[in-house]
């Protein structure tokens, strides 16, 4: 009952990640089109009501770890319990959102049962039982739709926003209780402590995101560009231009050394609109580009173009947009 | 120290009979192999050692060792086969993962996070795992290492913030952009490199024929999202008319 099709839940400290919920709803397409039944994996320690939430979404079945040694991810643990469950349940595809977390277990899962794993899904089609898997290669330049050459175990993830959030409030899911496999002796990373984390939504979550480059001209210049994401509520990206200057942080970065990006707003500011910029955040739903250049190269992939000075247009359009919302 | 030969990050790619093209623009190392490149050097400078560079490919690959030994690697290794792009993640990382105990007794393996042409960032951990090895991605600073207990304490940088842990050498490292500024190579390294004998093994001494190259099916597009139209430049009288021309626009769009 728990060998068609699982979902890898990732979460941070307990708190569900948007990604995973989609990958909920990835889950349910192909479980619907291919005859099988959705499993949610879910590991950690103090989660029951995360576990009770994914219950209540749109799964089949739940298989939980509970326990002291999955307080922290760590892909030795987590690696060998997946594996394990796959031995005993033998599901055909396992699906994980891309987050950084998964790509460990991905790679460890890939070798203990040596299969070829697919990350970064964009799209999915199902054709004899085998998934193809659009993904972006080349920085985004380029789409390569695979998929495996046999039946193996498919192991894909779904990079955020590809699905639509899944439906949750449902009747309750039943939930198998398993123990962990590795003891806290057997594990040898340890994790000491957790510095200038946030759970709130991140730059590839956002459906909002507003980014500043070389045209900010300082650290001081990305206040305005900070003010207009916080209120309109998106994250706050930069080009490398902005970050190799040391006006912001790295985490901050969009583009091909950068985060990734597909919100359905993304606002530039001063931002010349490189290549490698672009292919951080080309698919981007509506791209407006606020530069006081209209020959940069942004404004001719941007849906929108405004010909002006940031400094002097952003405070006048959060002007704008406060007042709307009063 | 492992590195992947790319086509350059400012490289228009095409599209030839599923495969990628990218006419003649240059190859480079993996712009993220360089900090680990650079972070493999400063542990050298701090630690002592040395650093052996080792990549995967056709004797193209042999300029990506030359690069890193001009930039202060001592020794290089290719692992000859066809072009890294016919192997899967899962064959270039039981390739690398046989290569690396025949080379030497290594300490630490770094990696760059992925490789910014087929971008799917499996092989450090892979690595670790056949190895079995602690594996540490996505690797912002290295902490202290201490040799006389053989322990290792970095920061690594994840989806939500930093993370600072602890592990036991020998060890497989990624690291992202944030850890150094790499240096350029230097005259000297140059000439130096030029001269290097470069050790050669052939991916067949490392894993049996039987094995397959690749257990994925792949074929390559260009994006549809390539062919923009033009953009629509919002005018008005003033800051304020522009401003609410866009609200408008964005509103109707369903945006905000």
């Amino acid at each position: 009952m728990h060998s068609g099709i699982w979902v890898y839940i990732d979460h941070f400290q307990g708190e569900l990640l948007t990604v995973s919920s989609e990958v909920v709803t990835a889950a349910r397409l192909l479980a619907d089109k291919m005859g099988l039944s959705v499993t949610a994996i879910v590991c950690g320690h103090n989660i029951d009501d995360l576990i009770d939430q994914i219950a209540r979404s749109d799964v089949d079945y739940v298989i939980a770890c509970d326990d002291i040694t999955m307080a922290d991810f760590r892909y030795e643990s987590f690696g060998a319990l997946l594996a394990k469950l796959y031995a005993e349940h033998k599901p055909k595809i396992i699906l994980m959102p891309s987050t950084h977390r998964c790509r460990d277990l991905i790679a460890t899962l890939s070798v203990k049962l040596d299969v070829s794993a697919i990350t970064d899904g964009v799209d999915l089609n199902v054709e004899n039982d085998i998934v193809q898997v659009t993904r972006p290669v080349y920085a985004g330049k380029l789409n390569a739709k695979v998929s495996v050459s046999d039946l193996f175990c498919q192991i894909i993830s779904i990079r955020p926003r590809t699905f639509a959030v899944c439906e949750s409030n449902q009747e309750r899911s039943e939930v198998l209780q398993v123990d962990p496999v590795y003891e806290e002796s057997e594990i040898v990373i340890k994790v000491v402590s957790y510095d200038n984390y946030s759970t709130k939504k991140t730059l590839s979550d956002s459906s909002i995101v507003v980014s500043g480059g070389r045209g900010v001209g300082g650290p001081e210049g990305f206040q305005p560009v900070r003010q207009l994401a916080e209120t309109l509520d998106g994250a706050l990206g930069a080009s490398r231009a902005a970050v190799d200057s040391g006006w912001i942080s790295y985490d901050h970065q969009v583009g091909q050394t950068g985060k990734t990006v597909s919100p359905d707003l993304y606002i530039a500011c001063g931002i010349s609109g490189a290549i490698q910029h672009q292919a951080g955040m080309r698919t981007s739903k509506i791209i407006v580009a606020i530069n006081k250049d209209v020959q940069a190269p942004i404004m001719k992939f941007a849906t929108y173009g405004i010909v002006a000075d940031l400094f002097d247009f952003i405070p006048v359009l959060i002007e704008e947009l406060n007042s709307r919302s009063v | 120290m492992c590195v992947k030969y790319t086509p350059d990050s400012a490289a228009n790619m095409s599209v030839e009979g599923g495969k990628a093209n990218w006419g003649d623009s240059p190859m480079v190392i993996n712009p993220w192999d360089e900090y680990a490149l650079e972070e493999a050097l400063r542990i050298k400078d701090k630690y002592g050692g040395n650093v052996t560079v080792l990549t995967m490919g056709d004797e193209i690959a042999k300029d990506a060792l030359r690069t890193s030994i001009a930039m202060g690697c001592d020794h290089g290794v290719l692992i000859l086969g066809e072009s890294s792009s016919m192997y899967d993640t899962r064959f270039t990382s039981q390739v690398i993962s046989k290569a690396i105990p025949r080379i030497n007794d290594f300490h630490l393996v770094f990696f760059g996070k992925q490789a910014i042409d087929g971008d799917t960032g499996l092989v450090p951990m892979s690595v670790a795992n056949l190895l079995d090895w602690p594996g540490l991605s996505y690797v912002s600073k290295i902490v202290s290492i201490d040799e006389n207990n053989d322990g290792i304490e970095v920061v690594r940088l994840l989806d939500e913030g930093y993370q600072e842990c602890i592990a036991k050498l020998p060890c497989v490292i990624s690291v992202v952009k944030e850890i150094n500024e790499p240096r350029y190579p230097s005259f000297v390294g140059i000439r130096k490199a030029s001269k290097v004998e470069i050790e050669v093994i052939a991916v067949d001494e490392l894993v049996d024929v039987e094995v397959e190259p690749s257990l994925l099916r792949w074929s390559v597009s260009k994006d549809s999202v390539d062919t923009y139209d033009d953009p629509e430049i919002l005018q008005g009288d003033d800051m304020s008319s522009i401003a609410r021309a866009l609200i408008t626009k964005l509103t109707a769009d369903k945006v905000i």
